[in-house]
């Protein structure tokens, strides 16, 4: 039975990423994801050998032929995104910035003047590093259906886990509570939540524990940078046990993890020695002992 | 002067967005510059009312879309609107006279409508989010979109947000969600400046180049905002340099500034020359405006 475990914060910026990497110098026999795709950092740090590159078709975008358009404009009424407007002249054209692929469009116009083309702006990866396979993506700005890539990559790194008998997979997540991060979470084991000591923090964090709740997934947490404001670190850790979420930990700010980062080593192989290393060492083996 | 709206975006999350944005109102309020309306469209996590405790709710209403409903007894389970829908929102069983729409799948296109021949299907509209305004002491306020826990739709949350107060006459300033999808491009797509939020990170440089790539793509007229300044290397400052990419202000990491922000206070209230930092970022944005 592979342990799927999945790294996420609600609020960006709380040490997801650095965290993870930490746990793949930890982790044994484990394939690794990052599903925060429109923002992937994770390979700064475990520096992938790409081994298989593939093309993601994340959907349609609609295209007006200008020569056939009969500039009626019924495309125009029925597009709910806004997304079709009229040119200079008589004939319409599309915003694919806010062309959602639907297909209304092609479908009902009168003179087949419109075609959906795939957009091909993203791309997945299977790499290997020096702590196992990492599956990851690079997804082309402002591309619609990041979750459907997520996705595309958590079902590659279960192939991977299961062709190569891995214990473990370890997702790193996106930051919201949004498409990406419920694509990154349904149907794992567990998920770790990174919370920073601010109210913002506490704020996003009980979004997250309302999401997690709702699809019944035990939730990890760990309070990252938690010496930056030590009164708030204890409001989060009393609003953890009430809300019944384990906390792992806390771990004070450390400035060791930037110059890991700055390196291109995890924290656990930059300062093996550090407070930090050793409480991550901690928290690793509480969640395998679970 | 004219009306102006100014998005607050980054790439990376937790680099400064939501202080950049609420420090900006709270200065640029102060410079009695005419009616500033603040726009959280981070609507995954919406934070900037964490920072104006003193805020008073005026107005909280439902934002909905519409989605199809299929009268079984008009249903003559054909399948055509299983072909139109795009989404893999419509499950059609012949056999066992079977129709159900999947709410959480459904964009609202509105595809399934066209698609039945037989009038069965009607749509009830579907709270996906909330948008809430709040008075400030001084100021045009803040109006905030919040995503409902559960659900996909941000991108439609923040499109409804941005409708609703787009012709405010004054200057608009939009916190953004984090990222490079769809949900970043909506919030930017239409303002005239974008301010970037980055910290001189590996991390930070990696997704400030994705978000260079995103308002570039969009034609937008930008500068940077360096966070955490000294905290890390100076690849970001040979970076900006060589793109030719104005640097707007920086902001040094200090203790008592991580601190103030982790209790969601206005900075330029509480910390002694902060707000001399903004006076330049806004000195700058006028400038490169001009």
């Amino acid at each position: 039975m592979i342990r799927e475990i999945t790294v996420l914060s609600g609020k960006g910026g709380t040490g997801k990423t650095t965290i993870t990497a930490a746990l793949a110098s930890l982790a044994k026999n484990t394939v690794f994801t990052d599903c925060d795709v429109d923002a992937a950092d994770l390979h700064l740090l475990l520096q992938p050998d790409i081994y298989e590159r593939h093309a993601f078709e994340s959907g349609t975008k609609a295209i007006i032929d200008t020569v056939s358009c009969n500039g009626c404009g019924i495309c125009e009424v029925a597009c709910r995104f806004d997304a079709i407007s009229k040119l200079k002249g008589d004939t319409y054209h599309v915003n694919a910035f806010k062309c959602e692929g639907c297909r209304l469009c092609e479908r009902i116009c009168p003179v087949d003047a419109i075609t959906s083309v795939p957009s091909m702006n993203n791309f997945w990866y299977v790499s290997n590093t020096r702590f196992g396979k990492l599956v990851h993506a690079h997804m082309g700005p402002g591309e619609e259906n990041s979750g459907k890539l997520v996705s595309v990559v958590r079902k590659k790194a279960k192939e991977i886990a299961q062709q190569e008998n891995s214990d473990i997979i370890i997702n790193d997540g996106p930051p919201g509570i949004g498409c990406p991060v419920i694509a990154s979470l349904t149907g794992v084991g567990r998920v770790i939540m990174v919370i920073e000591p601010t109210k913002s923090g506490l704020h996003d964090a009980s979004r997250l524990v309302e999401l997690t709740k709702k699809f019944g997934i035990k939730t990890f947490a760990i309070i990252n940078k938690s010496d930056l404001h030590s009164g708030i670190s204890d409001l989060i850790e009393t609003e953890l046990f009430k809300l019944n979420i384990d906390l792992l930990g806390k771990i004070p700010f450390d400035d060791d993890f930037i110059k890991a980062m700055i390196s291109g080593k995890t924290i656990v192989e930059y300062a093996p020695d550090s407070r930090s290393a050793i409480l991550l060492n901690q928290f690793w083996k509480r969640i395998m002992m679970d | 002067m004219k009306n102006l709206k100014i998005a607050i975006a980054s790439g990376k999350g937790g680099t400064g967005k939501t202080t950049i944005a609420v420090n900006l109102y709270h200065t640029l309020v102060k410079q009695n510059k005419q009616n500033i309306l603040l726009v959280d469209c981070d609507v995954e996590e919406p934070n900037d009312a964490l920072f104006f405790s003193d805020a008073e709710v005026i107005g909280e209403t439902s934002i909905t879309h519409l989605v199809p409903e299929i009268n079984i007894e008009k249903c003559t389970f054909c399948r055509k609107c299983v072909e139109y829908c795009e989404y893999n929102a419509i499950t059609v069983i012949p056999p066992v006279k079977y129709a159900e729409v999947a709410t959480d799948l459904c964009h609202s296109c509105g595809a399934c409508l066209y698609a039945c021949d037989f009038d069965a299907i009607t749509e009830k509209p579907f709270e996906i989010g909330k948008m809430i305004r709040y008075q400030t002491q001084n100021g045009a306020g803040l109006t905030e979109g919040r995503l409902n826990v559960g659900l996909a739709f941000q991108t439609p949350v923040i499109r409804h947000v941005k409708k609703v107060t787009k012709n405010h006459d004054g200057i608009i300033i939009y916190d953004a969600p984090p990222g490079t999808s769809c949900s970043v491009v909506s919030t930017i797509a239409d303002v005239d400046f974008v301010i970037l939020g980055t910290e001189p990170t590996p991390f930070g440089l990696h997704d400030l180049k994705l978000a260079v790539e995103v308002v570039r793509n969009l034609e937008k007229s930008f500068g940077i905002v360096i966070n955490k300044a000294h905290l890390g290397d100076d690849k970001i400052y040979k970076y900006l340099e060589e793109k030719e990419i104005p640097l707007l202000v920086e902001i040094p990491f200090q203790r008592e500034i991580a601190e103030k922000y982790a209790e969601s206070q206005i900075l330029s209230n509480v910390v002694d020359g902060y707000e001399d930092y903004y006076l330049q970022m806004i000195d700058n944005m006028f400038k490169l405006l001009n």
